[in-house]
């Protein structure tokens, strides 16, 4: 009777945790989507301004996806382990990296993915610092 | 497409450190933050969202010349900068993996930098 009034105590601790990481992970996605979108706005952009900025599909597109990923990224943060969720975050350079090469055909030398690499570690160690 | 140029990373540079700025209000906004979703609504929140979405405009301004795998990680930087309005303003606690995880996002920068040139 007792292992049966512990086990919903578990069980309902995990998945919060678990739904953190799952959410954060959509968000790093969501993220790097918003960048590729930005970057092609940012390309197509003849002549810099507000105007140029407000009126373009994809830089509001972009802008709207990165707000998104925003909000969902504070509402998972809040209550979630962030020694846990910011090496997750730490995908999104990843994953822009990897569409930057793949779209933009952005050139891959080891100096800049060494970079990347350190950065995404140091994000992460930024995180267990950060822990509650 | 030849390299990155400096005009592009700094403005993306200058766009984090606005960025970094949006976060300390919305930081002492959400402090604020107690009872009913209009009370969300403070100024600033408010200012927290203005300075984001004018951090975002040099952001955009800032990848239009250069490679986004170049100028995407150096957005990074607005951890650093957070790190240290988060020390200033809310006296939180520098830690040894904070400083550690400042130093690789920094040193990570440099690498990118050099590998953009």
């Amino acid at each position: 009777m007792s292992s049966a009034a512990a086990n919903p105590v578990t069980a309902t601790d995990a998945p919060p945790r678990r739904k953190g990481a799952g959410l954060v992970f959509c968000c790093t996605v969501l993220g790097a989507a918003a960048q590729i979108l930005l970057k092609t706005g940012a390309n197509q952009m003849a002549h810099p301004s507000l105007w140029a900025i407000v009126t373009s599909i994809p830089l509001l597109a972009g802008l709207s996806l990165y707000g998104i990923s925003t909000l969902l990224l504070v509402l998972a943060l809040r209550d979630g382990e962030l020694s846990l969720l910011y090496p997750v975050i730490a995908l999104t350079y990843v994953w822009v990296t990897v569409l930057s090469l793949i779209i933009f055909h952005d050139r891959a030398n080891p100096i800049k993915l060494l970079g990347i690499t350190t950065i995404v570690i140091g994000v992460a160690v930024l995180g267990r610092g950060s822990r509650r | 497409m030849n390299g990155t140029p400096l005009s592009s990373m700094a403005l993306v540079l200058f766009g984090s450190i606005i960025g970094s700025f949006g976060a300390v209000f919305l930081k002492s906004g959400s402090a604020k933050l107690k009872f009913g979703f209009w009370r969300i609504l403070n100024v600033q929140l408010a200012f927290g969202v203005a300075l984001f979405l004018l951090s975002s405009v040099f952001f955009i301004l800032g990848i239009r010349q250069g490679e986004l795998s170049v100028l995407y990680p150096m957005v990074s930087l607005g951890y650093v900068w957070t790190l240290f309005w988060s020390r200033l303003f809310f006296k939180e606690a520098f830690t040894p993996q904070k400083f550690i995880g400042l130093g690789l996002i920094l040193l990570g920068v440099f690498f990118v930098g050099l590998g953009g040139k």
